[in-house]
């Protein structure tokens, strides 16, 4: 690459970009999501996906989930900037450890008549969905699944009427006996 | 009456924070009173411990306390009211963050009732602090004070060091709560950072140094921020294994200039001799530095032939910006300490005549040579006068940002740590007289000299007042060519020489100006001068602003120009404007 003129040397880095889930235990504290974020956007990594809720409350720990992308290295990166958090506790790369589970929650609202709404039914059971709000003239389903299931359902619903979907984010976990 | 009122740890807010400071070992504070800190300043005022020295703008506090701080191995303290009090404390903060210097900051807040109503003086300081600090807390309660305050201390100085700050509301400050000494159920549990390092690893940096044919050992701040045992150590391993060794800005002085293994600095205004050391080396000891862009140059040209060692305290800077072959993570004076232990329990000297006789051939590139006159004087040349006249002395010497910077660390020989305070990563204008200040306060009868620029100075040019009602004898030496000269060395070599905005038309008179302020006022123009005058300066035991009239158009070189390797630098010599036309060729989009 040519040089254009510049106090900063300009390079291209061509190594492909990898989607890692990271799971994140943190003191659960005033700003803790705030600096996790801010390390984000002020780094410039990318957040494809971030779930967090407070999983331990007598510990006040709160598992942050973060789904991210970038090349090896910036994965490496965000591991290690994560971790010297002061109130993080552990980062483990869910995906790297090749024995997670992950799993998301949407709710999907369809909105049709006759035959769509016959064959958003028939979809719905086959995905495993549930219906947990109806109307005579609407749906809204509930799925649990990965990512990839979970859109695959939103767009085989969206010639059926789609309204509107709120989803969850991932959440993962380990398999195995072990804790993070 | 109950009991508590007779508990000596009973006591509001702000004498909590007296307290911890004194608890901590701090005498010496700088701050600027304002609404939301009048309680804590009426407890400074209510005692004798803990000295506050009074700025005349915020971020003077701040780089007072870096300097403290850079030259003592001790934290620095700044406290500030809310509001503009806070955010003219974000320049001094991010600089110590990049530079990592240990700098508690306590910052007043509206009262809690108030936050979030955009009162007076209000501003979101944790917030907008977050991002240049190592960590902030806002307290909310008086009776999480103590323990605060402790963990600001240990997170400042301990680990990678950093600044924090400690954001109080002034209801917090007047409310009664109870003080416990600093414990260790103080820091947060998730907080422990690595010291020792990895035995395995430790042993394959050893058999790399020990077969090593060509090796080098680049060192950082890190070193100097370990304490004076990794001093002592790495300048042991030089000497134990023979191999040169070079050094960042910040690193400067962990190894003497005056040692035989040193190369001078490396990086884009370091010398020919280092730089190609670093290019063409087989193995490469980092210790304490970090890759940063200003040394590797042209990343994927960087040292393309060599196997890379880095030791660092912080993980995240291994693998940032060069992949390396062994890292170490932990404190550098001890891994240090066990690689000399294995290296002399099993290792020879590596046999590296050859390469020192390369390096020899290198070094008679003679890259820092610069043209003497007799009527106008270098500022190189002001640099080495200035270093021969301060030789022996116990001299502490603090810079702006600029050529002046680069001059002064290629031309001032620092034989000891914590002896050199510049701003490197963040590369602050205004840095060296407010930090010159906070070092004359923790060494009062040291010769401290800010190596100052005529655009930079200015920056910061009011604490001044400060100098003089503290009675500190700082000496301001400003290389003055009436330019921001590192400004325009890029604008001459990247943008046509198209001089923009870079040249000072009103300069103002800096003896009168001194004078008007209650210093001294020193000012020469002709080299034959220079030596008399530096004598002068030195000997006046008040603060001097000393106006070095300098060539207007001198340039730093040797410099790896951008998109460049190591091993392209552009000497002096070469630096004519068609060579230097040519290695600076590209085009002309701005990045």
């Amino acid at each position: 690459m040519n040089q254009p003129a510049s106090a900063y040397f300009i390079e291209d880095r061509h190594d492909p970009n990898e989607t890692h889930t990271l799971s994140v235990l943190v003191q659960n504290e005033p700003g803790v999501l705030a600096r996790v974020i801010g390390l984000f956007s002020g780094r410039g990594y990318n957040i494809e996906s971030l779930t967090v809720s407070e999983t331990e409350s007598q510990k006040h720990l709160s598992r942050i989930t973060i789904v991210t992308t970038g090349t090896p290295m910036v994965i490496e990166q965000i591991k290690h900037q994560l971790d010297r958090m002061i109130p993080v506790y552990r980062v483990v790369d869910m995906t790297l450890t090749k024995r997670s589970i992950e799993r998301e929650l949407a709710m999907v609202k369809v909105r049709g008549e006759g035959e769509h709404r016959v064959e958003a039914l028939r979809l719905a059971d086959a995905f495993r969905a549930r219906v947990i709000d109806a109307t005579t003239e609407s749906f809204v389903f509930e799925i649990t699944g990965n990512t990839d299931k979970i859109n695959q359902f939103i767009d085989l619903m969206r010639p059926l009427g789609l309204v509107e979907v709120s989803r969850t984010g991932v959440a993962a976990i380990g398999r195995g006996p072990e804790g993070m | 009456m109950s009991d508590k009122s007779h508990d000596p740890n009973q006591m509001t807010g702000a004498a909590m924070i007296v307290r911890a400071l004194i608890d901590h070992g701090v005498t010496d504070i700088f701050g600027y009173p304002g609404g939301a800190v009048l309680p804590i300043y009426d407890e400074i005022f209510q005692q004798s411990e803990v000295q506050h020295i009074l700025v005349r703008h915020e971020q003077g506090a701040g780089h007072a306390a870096e300097g403290y701080a850079r030259s003592t191995g001790k934290p620095g303290v700044a406290l500030v009211t809310s509001g503009p009090g806070a955010t003219n404390m974000v320049t001094p903060l991010t600089d110590a963050l990049m530079d990592s210097i240990p700098l508690v900051c306590i910052s007043g807040q509206v009262p809690t009732h108030l936050i979030g109503n955009d009162a007076f003086q209000e501003c979101d300081t944790v917030g907008i602090t977050r991002p240049c600090t190592k960590h902030n807390w806002l307290v909310r309660d008086v009776n999480d004070l103590a323990k605060v305050l402790h963990e600001a201390f240990y997170v400042a100085t301990s680990g990678r060091p950093g600044p924090v700050l400690v954001d109080v509301p002034k209801d917090v400050q007047f409310a009664t709560g109870t003080y416990h000494p600093p414990r260790k159920s103080d820091v947060h549990r998730s907080y422990a950072p690595r010291v020792k390092g990895d035995a395995t690893q430790i042993r394959k940096a050893v058999s790399l140094l020990a077969n090593a044919k060509r090796p080098v050992i680049y060192s950082g701040g890190g070193v100097i921020n370990s304490g004076p045992e990794a001093t002592k150590l790495l300048r042991e391993l030089v000497e134990v294994t023979g191999i040169p060794i070079t050094s960042t800005l910040m690193g400067l002085g962990a190894y003497p200039a005056s040692g035989k293994n040193w190369l001078g600095m490396l990086g884009m205004h370091g010398t020919y001799e280092a730089n190609m050391t670093m290019h063409d080396c087989d193995v490469m000891l980092c210790v304490g530095a970090r890759f940063d862009d200003r040394i590797t140059g042209r990343v994927d040209a960087f040292s393309p032939g060599s196997k890379k060692i880095h030791i660092d305290i912080d993980p995240s800077s291994i693998n940032k910006n060069i992949r390396v072959d062994v890292p170490i993570i932990g404190d550098c004076g001890n891994i240090l300490g066990d690689i000399l232990q294995v290296f002399k329990a099993e290792a020879k000297k590596p046999d590296i005549k050859a390469w020192w006789q390369q390096i020899a051939q290198w070094r008679a590139r003679n890259s820092l040579y610069y043209k003497k006159s007799n009527d106008v004087i270098l500022p190189q040349h002001a640099i080495q006068s200035l270093f021969e006249a301060t030789r022996g002395k116990d001299t502490y010497i603090t810079t702006e940002v600029g050529q002046h910077q680069m001059w002064a660390a290629q031309f001032f020989g620092f034989e000891e740590p914590h002896r050199w305070m510049t701003s490197g990563g963040l590369g602050t204008m205004g840095y060296g007289l407010p930090a010159a200040i906070g070092v004359q306060v923790a060494h009062p009868d040291s010769l401290v000299i800010d190596i100052a620029g005529d655009a930079s100075v200015q920056m910061t040019m009011q604490e001044m007042s400060t100098a003089v009602q503290y009675e500190l004898p700082i000496k301001i030496f400003i290389l003055n060519n009436q330019y921001m000269g590192m400004v325009r060395q890029w604008q001459q070599l990247l943008h046509g020489n198209r001089l923009s905005h870079s040249y000072s038309e009103a300069l103002p008179d800096f003896v009168k100006l001194a004078e008007a302020y209650g210093g001294v006022g020193i000012q020469v123009h002709k080299p034959g001068d220079l030596d008399g005058a530096i004598q002068e300066m030195i000997s006046v035991k008040r603060p001097v602003l000393f106006d070095c009239r300098v060539a207007a158009l001198e340039n730093c070189f040797p410099m790896i120009p951008s998109g460049k390797a190591h091993n392209e630098m552009l000497l002096p010599e070469q630096a004519n404007d068609e060579a230097t036309a040519k290695a600076f060729a590209g085009g002309k989009a701005l990045v």
